[in-house]
């Protein structure tokens, strides 16, 4: 028995391992030996997918729209939400309880139910279309997390810490700024994490807000299947370079994730 | 340097933390808080450090009245039960913190860094961070961050209770030697009167957010003004009876009586409470003064040098500590002497009346 004990995991990751493999293996072939032959590698080798993606300005600028409202999306769902983590982890106030279970609320709702309002909203003050519109239709859902997972960074640093640094002279925002926020750094990394996978997978809220300049490559790909027939080698090849940035992330920050699952709060 | 609390009052929502307090503390020496968690030592640190605010009332130091002062102008030091440490600076960086927000001269900072680590034995850790270090070094680090900075008012809050009995009394010989002579008034919060012994100074005992008493530590120990205070002030529990006086004897349960001596013989008959505490009622102390107990083993607990047992008489719960190891059988009968003339007695309103 002991002999087999590598089985079962190996079995496991092939079975994880095996979409992503046939994505590449489709990325490198060309269309029409995806359509006419079952290959298990591919047998006229091509990087013209990945040629095509970085020349051709309709599919580079689809990644660099979405990476540009995901980061703008993360940097303001952070900043925004460590003032509100802040007042949650530290003071009493009429409600608090409420509102902190309110906010998580705005998570349970379908992102989807708000495409139509928030449409007619960015169009009605000429935001449509832009990456802004997307980042903060984002915060709909990447701020009421941020503050979740802050906020339990937060009350895991004891208050008397706080009052440490007022005693020694800090004011209050040379406290936040040089002691806290150092000292939660961890928790900063996993909401800034979340925020970005969060925002880089939610489809439906970016494709309504936008048209041509702000359109993420999540869209472009879906448009591509009907213009010169298929053209399903060069969607494989877009869809590897999707998984990239994902992968990238969590490659830095995966020290700091098992740290957030400790604590309970991701 | 006087710290004063004038018809201080504070209140959390519907709570009351701190009753009226009325209090000026002494200059010189320890100023020991002595109370049970919950008893408002913490409250009353957070209203010393201008942390907090009163709800009414003023604080005065060193006769200025700084209740709406700020924390940050105070010019306070302050070290927790917790080993409170800024976990992203180095040891060196962490006690020179309150001096860089002075805006000391950098060779100043050093100068004085370097000799607060040299008294506190740090030297050879000041590039490491805190949680390099261990619970006894990171605590001497907090120790150090306060020290550094001529504070005018120190203070500590159970700073010894974290650390293993060792370190414990380690730093508790080297505390009063560090504070000597600085010319600061030293708070220290504790909750263990055998630590407010030790310490020495001034002792404000502390129930349910009331001082009870304050004085020089061995006078209130001796003296103390009322029940609460000697409760308080007693580890373990002080036994309490209900004796009454008639003529010139005590009497107590009806069975047990004894002759008042002295200014005791001078009180008016009546009911009293008696006060003993554990050690005044031992197995070996036997002599004329000595009032005979008869009670049921509940429960022993044997040290390596005294035992303390735990008896009943009458539904009523005391506490005998003698010297050395005596085994008992639970639920045997035993016989316990009183040290009479150690105990205090106090009247119906729990005042004391004779000690």
């Amino acid at each position: 028995m002991r002999k087999f004990t590598w089985l079962a995991p190996t079995l496991y990751i092939l079975f994880l391992m095996l979409p992503i493999y046939w994505l590449l293996n489709m990325s490198f072939k060309t269309t029409n030996e995806i359509l006419n032959n079952f290959t298990l590698w591919p047998q006229n080798f091509t990087l013209d997918n990945y040629i095509k993606i970085f020349t051709d300005p309709t599919w580079y600028n689809g990644y660099f729209n979405s990476l540009t409202y995901v980061l703008i999306n993360t940097a303001i769902s952070v900043t925004v939400a460590l003032p509100a983590a802040y007042a949650f982890s530290r003071y009493r106030f009429l409600g608090d309880k409420h509102m902190f279970f309110w906010l998580l609320t705005n998570r349970m709702a379908p992102p989807a139910v708000f495409a139509l309002p928030f449409f007619q909203l960015y169009s009605a003050v000429n935001l449509f279309d832009t990456h802004i519109a997307v980042a903060l239709a984002h915060g709909l859902f990447n701020i009421p997390l941020a503050v979740w997972i802050l906020e339990g960074f937060m009350s895991g640093v004891p208050k008397q810490l706080d009052e440490t640094a007022y005693v020694d002279g800090y004011s209050f925002w040379r406290f936040f700024l040089r002691i806290f926020l150092p000292t939660i750094a961890a928790g900063i990394g996993v909401a800034a994490f979340f925020c970005f996978m969060f925002s880089w997978v939610e489809l439906l809220l970016a494709k309504t807000l936008t048209s041509v300049a702000a359109k993420p490559i999540a869209a472009t790909m879906t448009r591509t299947a009907s213009t010169a027939g298929y053209e399903l080698g060069l969607l494989a090849a877009a869809g590897s370079l999707t998984i990239v940035p994902g992968a990238f992330v969590i490659y830095f920050v995966r020290n700091y994730i098992a740290k957030g699952f400790a604590l309970g709060r991701v | 340097m006087t710290l004063e609390f004038r018809n201080v009052v504070k209140r959390v929502g519907a709570e009351v933390h701190i009753h009226e307090t009325n209090v000026a503390f002494a200059s010189e020496g320890f100023n020991i808080l002595l109370g049970t968690t919950l008893a408002g030592k913490t409250s009353l640190m957070q209203l010393m450090a201008g942390l907090e605010r009163p709800t009414s009332g003023e604080i005065w130091f060193n006769g200025r009245d700084v209740t709406g002062v700020s924390v940050q102008k105070r010019n306070v030091s302050m070290v927790h039960q917790q080993f409170i440490n800024y976990p992203n600076f180095s040891v060196f960086d962490n006690i020179a913190s309150p001096l860089r927000v002075a805006r000391e001269p950098r060779a100043e900072i050093k100068r004085r860094v370097g000799q607060v680590a040299e008294m506190m034995r740090l030297s050879a850790m000041l590039d490491r961070k805190p949680n390099e270090l261990s619970g006894g070094q990171q605590q001497r680090t907090a120790l150090a961050r306060a020290l550094v900075k001529d504070s005018d008012l120190i203070l500590l809050d159970e700073p010894l209770a974290n650390l293993d009995y060792k370190l414990r009394e380690e730093l508790r010989d080297e505390l009063p030697l560090l504070f000597k002579d600085r010319g600061c008034t030293v708070i220290y919060a504790t909750t263990e009167p055998t630590e407010a012994l030790l310490l020495g100074g001034h002792t404000a005992t502390m129930h349910e957010g009331r001082i009870t008493q304050f004085g020089p530590t061995a006078e209130i120990y001796r003296r103390p003004a009322g029940l609460r205070t000697a409760r308080v002030f007693s580890d373990p529990p002080i036994n309490t009876a209900g004796v009454t006086k008639k003529g010139t004897r005590f009497i107590f349960n009806n069975r047990v009586g004894w002759d008042a001596q002295g200014a005791r013989a001078e009180l008016p008959d009546g009911n009293y409470t008696l006060g003993i505490r554990p050690h005044h009622v031992t197995l070996d102390h036997t002599g004329p003064d000595t009032v005979e107990l008869e009670g049921t083993v509940l429960v022993t607990e044997l040290s390596g040098s005294e035992s303390v047992v735990h008896f009943e008489i009458d539904g009523q719960t005391w506490i005998s500590q003698s010297h050395g190891i005596h085994p008992f059988k639970i639920g045997a009968a035993a016989r316990f002497h009183m040290d009479i003339e150690k105990s205090k007695l106090f009247d119906r309103d729990d005042k004391l009346v004779a000690a």
